[in-house]
C-alpha cells in the first residue's frame, strides 16, 4: 500500500484548497444561515469540472483518480458540508452508479449533462416509513403497457430542490428496482424541506410521485436487483465521499482551534500553553491522522479496484464520521461561548458532523456491518 | 470433465467466499449461499468486484441472475462462460 501523494494529487489538492480559500470559505456560514447555496456556486463548482470529477473525459468529465477525489471531498467538505453533499449525491451517489449500471443509452443521454452540471442529480430512496431499513420502502412500480407508473414519496433527499433528475427506489412485482426519473415528469413534485440541523444548505426536498409514467428504457440496473445492485453501488460511492467529508470537518475544528489556542488568553497565557488543551489537541491531531489514513486507504483500494474496498470504505465513513463529532465538540468547548455562536463556523461544524453519522448508512448500521465482516474472517478488515 | 483451470477457479472462488462467510462455515459446491443466509448486506457488491478484479471479466446488468451466484460451481460455471472457456 502506497499512502503517499503524486504529484498530480498533490496539484489536485492545492488547485482545490485554493478554490475553497476563494470561493467556499468567507461564504460557507451565510449558505448555512440562509438555508441555499446560489446557484453561482453551483456554476463555478461546475466549471472546475467538480461535479463531474470521476467522470471519464469521454463523457465530459474529469476522469479523476479515487484518491484524488477524496481528498476534493476533504477540501470542500472542509469547508462547507453543504456543498459537499452536493458532490455527494449528484457526483457519488447517482453519476458514478449510473457510470457503473447504465445502459449505453442512459449513460450516452445523462453522463454529459451531469458531468457539465447542466443537469443536477438526486438520489430518493428514504421515506417518511424507511430508513435504515430500506427494503421497507412503500414507493411502489407497477408496469403497464411497457411504461412504468410510480407512486410515493420520498423523504430527506439532498438537492431534490434543484436536481433535474432523479434515482428513485422503488418496489414492486419484480422486486425493489431503481429508476431514473426526470424532474418535468407529471405528477412528480418537490416541496423544501426546512429545519434541518445540520448541512441546512442542502436543499432537502420531499418528492412527491403521484402516477409518474416512466418508459422501461428508464430503469436503472436490473429490475428486481434495485437493493442489491443499485443502492448498494450507490451507498458504497457515497459513503467515500462523507468519509472524506467528515475528515474535512474533523481538520476544519483541528486548524481552527490551533489557530484559537494561540490567540486566546486566560489565566495570563495562550490557551495553548495550559496542558488540558495540548491534550485537546494531541487527541483531535491522532483522530484526523488515523481517518486521513483509513480515507486515503480506501482511495487507494478504490483505484485498484480491489474488492475489500467496500469494507475498508465502510470503516472509514465510520470512523471518520465518529471522529468529526468528537473534534466538533472539542472545538466547541476548547472556544467557548464563541464556540456557540454564529459568528464563527465552529457551531456549524458541530451540526453538520451530528448529520454524517446517520447518512449514507447509521453510525449503528456501519457497526452491524464492520463487526458482521469482522466475525466472519478479518483478512480484508486488518 | 472438470479443467485444471477450473479447478483453480473453484478453490479461488471458494477461498474468497470462506473469507467472506467464515472458515469454519462448512458449505459445498453445490449449496446455495443465499439460501443458507451466509451473506450479509455488502456481499453482492464485494462478489461482483471480486469476480470482476479476479478474472478481468465485466459483469454486466444482463449476468445478475441469482443462479450464476448461488454456490461456488454456479460462480465457476459462470466464469468459464464469460471467458469463453
Ligand atoms: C441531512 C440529511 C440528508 C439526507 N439525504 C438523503 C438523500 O439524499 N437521499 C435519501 O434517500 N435519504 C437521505 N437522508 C435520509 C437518511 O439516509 C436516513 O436518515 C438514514 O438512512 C437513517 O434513516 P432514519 O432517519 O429513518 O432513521 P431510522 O432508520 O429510523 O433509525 C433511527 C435510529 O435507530 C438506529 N437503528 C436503525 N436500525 C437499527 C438496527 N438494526 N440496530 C441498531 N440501531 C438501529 C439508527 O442507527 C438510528 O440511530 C438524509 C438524511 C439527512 C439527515
Amino acid at each position: 500500500m502506497d499512502l503517499e501523494l503524486t504529484r498530480e494529487q498533490k496539484q489536485y489538492r492545492a488547485e482545490f484548497r485554493h478554490f475553497v480559500r476563494e470561493e467556499l470559505l468567507p461564504y460557507a456560514n451565510d449558505y448555512d444561515k440562509q438555508g441555499f447555496i446560489p446557484r453561482s456556486l453551483i456554476d463555478k463548482l461546475a466549471e472546475k469540472g467538480y461535479l463531474g470529477a470521476v467522470i471519464p473525459t469521454a463523457y465530459g468529465g474529469l476522469g479523476m483518480d479515487q484518491v484524488s477525489y477524496g481528498l476534493l471531498n476533504e477540501e470542500i467538505g472542509r469547508a462547507c458540508s453543504s456543498s459537499r453533499s452536493l458532490i455527494t449525491v449528484h457526483t457519488s451517489l447517482t453519476s458514478e452508479t449510473l457510470l457503473r449500471w447504465g445502459t449505453t443509452a442512459q449513460k450516452e443521454q445523462w453522463l454529459p449533462l451531469l458531468a457539465k452540471g447542466s443537469t443536477l442529480a438526486a438520489f430518493g430512496l428514504s421515506e417518511p416509513g424507511a430508513g435504515s431499513d430500506a427494503a421497507g420502502i412503500a414507493t411502489a412500480y407497477l408496469e403497464q403497457d411497457g411504461h412504468y407508473l410510480l407512486n410515493g414519496v420520498k423523504k430527506w433527499i439532498t438537492f431534490s430542490q434543484v436536481a433535474g433528475l432523479f434515482v428513485i427506489v422503488a418496489t414492486g412485482a419484480a422486486g425493489i428496482t431503481a429508476f431514473l426519473v426526470e424532474r418535468d415528469t407529471p405528477g412528480l413534485t418537490v416541496q423544501p424541506l426546512d429545519g434541518i440541523l445540520g448541512t441546512r444548505a442542502s436543499m432537502l426536498g420531499e418528492i412527491h410521485l403521484k402516477d409518474c409514467r416512466v418508459p422501461a428504457g428508464n430503469i436503472l440496473g436490473r429490475i428486481g436487483w434495485g437493493l442489491q445492485q443499485i443502492v448498494n453501488t450507490a451507498l458504497d460511492n457515497g459513503r467515500y465521499s462523507v468519509a472524506c467529508g467528515s475528515l474535512g470537518i474533523g481538520r476544519a475544528c483541528l486548524e481552527d482551534s490551533i489557530e484559537y489556542a494561540k490567540s486566546r488568553s486566560q489565566f495570563g497565557k495562550p490557551l495553548k500553553d495550559h496542558q488540558l488543551i495540548k491534550q485537546k489537541i494531541t487527541n483531535m491531531v491522532a483522530d484526523v491522522k488515523a481517518a486521513s489514513l483509513l480515507c486515503r486507504n480506501a482511495g487507494y483500494l478504490r483505484d485498484k479496484k480491489n474488492p475489500d474496498y467496500v469494507i475498508q470504505t465502510t470503516l472509514a465513513k465510520y470512523f471518520a464520521s465518529r471522529m468529526a463529532n468528537a473534534a466538533a465538540a472539542e472545538a466547541v468547548q476548547l472556544h467557548g461561548a464563541l464556540g456557540c455562536h454564529d459568528s464563527l463556523s465552529i457551531q456549524r461544524y458541530f451540526r453538520d458532523a451530528r448529520v454524517m453519522e446517520i447518512i449514507e448508512g447509521s453510525t449503528e448500521i456501519q457497526q452491524i456491518i464492520i463487526a458482521d465482516h469482522s466475525i466472519a474472517g478479518l483478512g480484508a478488515v486488518l | 470433465m472438470e479443467t485444471a483451470i477450473q479447478t483453480e477457479q473453484t478453490a479461488t472462488i471458494r477461498e474468497f467466499l470462506q473469507q467472506r462467510i467464515g472458515a469454519e462455515i462448512a458449505f459445498t459446491d453445490e449449496e446455495d449461499i443465499f439460501k443458507l443466509g451466509l451473506v450479509n448486506s455488502l456481499f453482492a457488491l464485494e462478489l461482483v468486484l471480486f469476480l470482476e478484479n479476479t478474472y478481468q471479466v465485466t459483469v454486466e446488468n444482463e449476468d445478475l441472475k441469482l443462479e450464476h451466484f448461488s454456490t461456488v460451481n454456479n460462480l465457476s460455471d459462470f466464469i468459464s462462460r464469460k471467458k469463453g472457456l
